[in-house]
């Protein structure tokens, strides 16, 4: 389990209260506890793409689980963050076929360009890259995922015009 | 041009949505299956049709099905396992967003032949968007009468969800799929008992494949006979394969199983043969767990018989001289590629993912990862190579879920077919260090007993 001392302001929402209970209907009324990985997605989505202890101790509540069973899921996946990340994340897939066609060239440059290194935060807070592993676009690679959704067929020109973009506030991060 | 039965409307504009899918027939083998046929009856026509699960194992789909348990009277369960993660295969994903419905239908009609009134389709936590694109179809779907309570007058309920993963290849192995859908870690849960008899919330359930499950309406439109047409041998039907690497033209494919890989590797109605004018020098033909094969060995066997996209022709001669069609992740590599570090690659992946339940897994996948790297950086040692094997040999066979072995075989197969590829690296360190990236010298070109040891 990552330690931070972040503070992180819980705001469940009425819409995010709605579409949890959505997911809890999804299951049978003994089980929800189902909904877990799902419903943990929509409460990170709402809340700068990370997860603190407060925030799972919340989640835990509203599913009526102990704390210990959200953060043994939490620590197990990797796309719950435990701690803040940067507002818009360049996860680059740095498996074999995507490095087969210049992912970690592409990596090197996104880093040089942005002034970090892999795994640390713009000072600004905005950009963060991360290499992880394989994200199923072998064929469209190099690739990197930023919010719900892929950028393929990657290009220095296409990072140039990613980096802009974000700045202009013009990436659409979740498909709500 | 080869029969299509998954992709053959993939081009038609608006097949995502519902209207132009069902004006296209789609939805056809729910209204058969309901109006016409016993669940039993489907059953036997996916054993007749000889349908083998497409995630990789290949195990048949239709016995998979018969061993569900009826008798005990618990709930049942179909999971579609659209966790799709093996490195170098991308073919669900391309299946469940361009033509959503059919997967829906396939689980529409694969629920009532198991007799199962709520069913999952458990996707990777990566494909956000699919899910999406998932969930608005499902809606389509209830709201045109395909879901929901006695369907088409027949006194059959099903409700279908779909349920959203968090980033863990483990969570394709179904056991562990199940624990991930009840909310908890991916750890693969000891069999037996089997899915089948107590799976998900210890119900009997059924875990199937995307592709697979996408297979059944077209076997129950036409008939599992017709299905066992398509094909070589026990290879029937139609399979897709996800190509990547160093190929002109990567994507995925529909091809019938019995195409020759030669054929599927040069024909321009394929991958059109490699990408520069470097040569071929190995490729993986099902994913990143299969062993990788030289080439020598890609076009023709052992034996000197053509090589088929078939499960008995890519096994042909075992982990000797063989490989496996798994989840036909096709992965090809030019002789620009280093091969040390490819396996360098694959190790660190399956150490970053072993759920860390077994210790050969947890442990094992980690040594291997570090001594390749040593090598690949050009610190290796002459011992190194035996001690990989030893290593790997320890950890296959010896733990709860096929990871262990997935980790293990294509390092043991790297190794087996180039040795001197690893045993370069260790005795030209300087020539090693200070290489761009995963560009290798040509080392189809290096011969060792050549090399003076210095």
């Amino acid at each position: 389990m990552t330690h931070t001392n972040h503070k992180q302001e819980i705001n469940i929402t009425e819409t995010l209260m709605e579409r949890i209970n959505e997911l809890i209907s999804h299951y049978p009324e003994d089980k929800i506890k189902s909904a877990l990985l799902p419903v943990l997605h929509e409460v990170q989505d709402a809340h700068d793409n990370w997860l603190s202890l407060e925030l799972q101790d919340k989640v835990a509540e509203i599913l009526k689980i102990k704390p210990v069973e959200v953060y043994e899921v939490v620590s197990f996946y990797t796309m719950y963050n435990q701690k803040p990340i940067g507002k818009y994340m360049f996860e680059f897939c740095q498996t074999s076929p995507c490095c087969l066609n210049g992912v970690e060239n592409l990596m090197d440059y996104t880093c040089n360009k942005l002034g970090v290194k892999v795994g640390e935060i713009t000072q600004d807070g905005m950009f963060e890259v991360r290499g992880v592993e394989c994200l199923g676009a072998c064929g469209y690679a190099p690739m990197m995922q930023l919010g719900d959704f892929y950028q393929e067929h990657l290009t220095e020109e296409k990072i140039d015009q990613l980096i802009v973009d974000c700045r202009d506030n013009k990436i659409v991060m979740h498909d709500k | 041009m080869s029969q299509k039965i998954l992709l053959d409307k993939i081009n038609v504009p608006g097949i995502k949505t519902y209207d132009v899918y069902r004006r296209e027939g789609g939805y056809a083998s729910v209204e058969k299956a309901l109006k016409k046929l016993t669940p039993d009856e489907i059953v036997e026509e996916v054993k007749t049709s000889g349908l083998r699960g497409r995630g990789g194992a290949g195990f048949p789909a239709g016995m998979k099905w018969s061993f569900i348990d009826k008798k005990s009277g618990k709930p049942r369960h179909l999971v579609c396992n659209a966790d799709e993660s093996e490195p170098g295969t991308f073919k669900d994903r391309y299946l469940m967003e361009f033509i959503p419905h059919l997967l829906i239908e396939g689980m529409i009609t694969s629920s009532y032949a198991l007799g199962a009134n709520l069913s999952y389709i458990y996707i990777r936590g990566e494909y956000m968007w699919i899910y999406k694109i998932l969930e608005r179809a499902i809606a389509e779907a209830k709201a045109a009468g395909w879901l929901g309570k006695n369907i088409l007058g027949s006194g059959y309920d099903l409700e279908l969800y779909v349920q959203i993963g968090a980033g863990a290849y483990i969570c394709g192995e179904e056991t562990a799929l199940i624990e991930s859908l009840e909310g908890k870690r991916g750890n693969p849960r000891i069999k037996p008992p089997f899915p089948a008899v107590s799976g998900l919330w210890a119900n009997p359930t059924v875990v199937n494949n995307v592709e697979t499950i996408a297979s059944v309406p077209w076997i129950v439109n036409n008939s599992g006979a017709d299905y066992a047409k398509i094909g070589s041998g026990r290879s029937t039907g139609t399979k897709l394969i996800s190509a990547s690497g160093h190929i002109k033209n990567p994507g995925v494919y529909e091809i019938e199983l019995g195409l020759s890989v030669y054929e599927f590797m040069n024909s321009d109605e394929y991958l059109g043969g490699m990408s520069s004018s470097r040569p071929l020098k190995a490729f993986v033909p099902g994913g990143s767990s299969v062993p990788v094969l030289p080439a020598d060995l890609i076009y023709k066997t052992a034996n000197g018989e053509d090589r088929l996209m078939t499960y008995e022709s890519l096994s042909d001669g075992g982990f000797v001289s063989g490989s496996m069609l798994g989840s036909g992740g096709f992965i090809v590599y030019n002789d620009t590629a280093c091969i040390v570090r490819n396996t360098w690659n694959f190790s660190r992946f399956y150490h970053h993912e072993s759920c860390g339940q077994c210790s050969p897994c947890r442990e094992g996948t980690g040594w291997m990862e570090k001594v390749l790297n040593r090598i690949e950086n050009g610190f290796g040692r002459e011992e190194d190579i035996d001690l990989l094997l030893s290593i790997q040999s320890k950890i296959e066979g010896n733990t709860i879920c096929p990871l262990g072995d997935a980790a293990a075989w294509p390092v043991a197969a790297a190794i087996r077919h180039f040795r001197d590829e690893f045993e370069y690296h260790i005795r030209f360190p300087e020539k090693i260090k200070n290489r761009e990236h995963f560009v290798s010298e040509p080392f189809s070109k290096v011969i060792m007993s050549n090399v003076v040891m210095s």
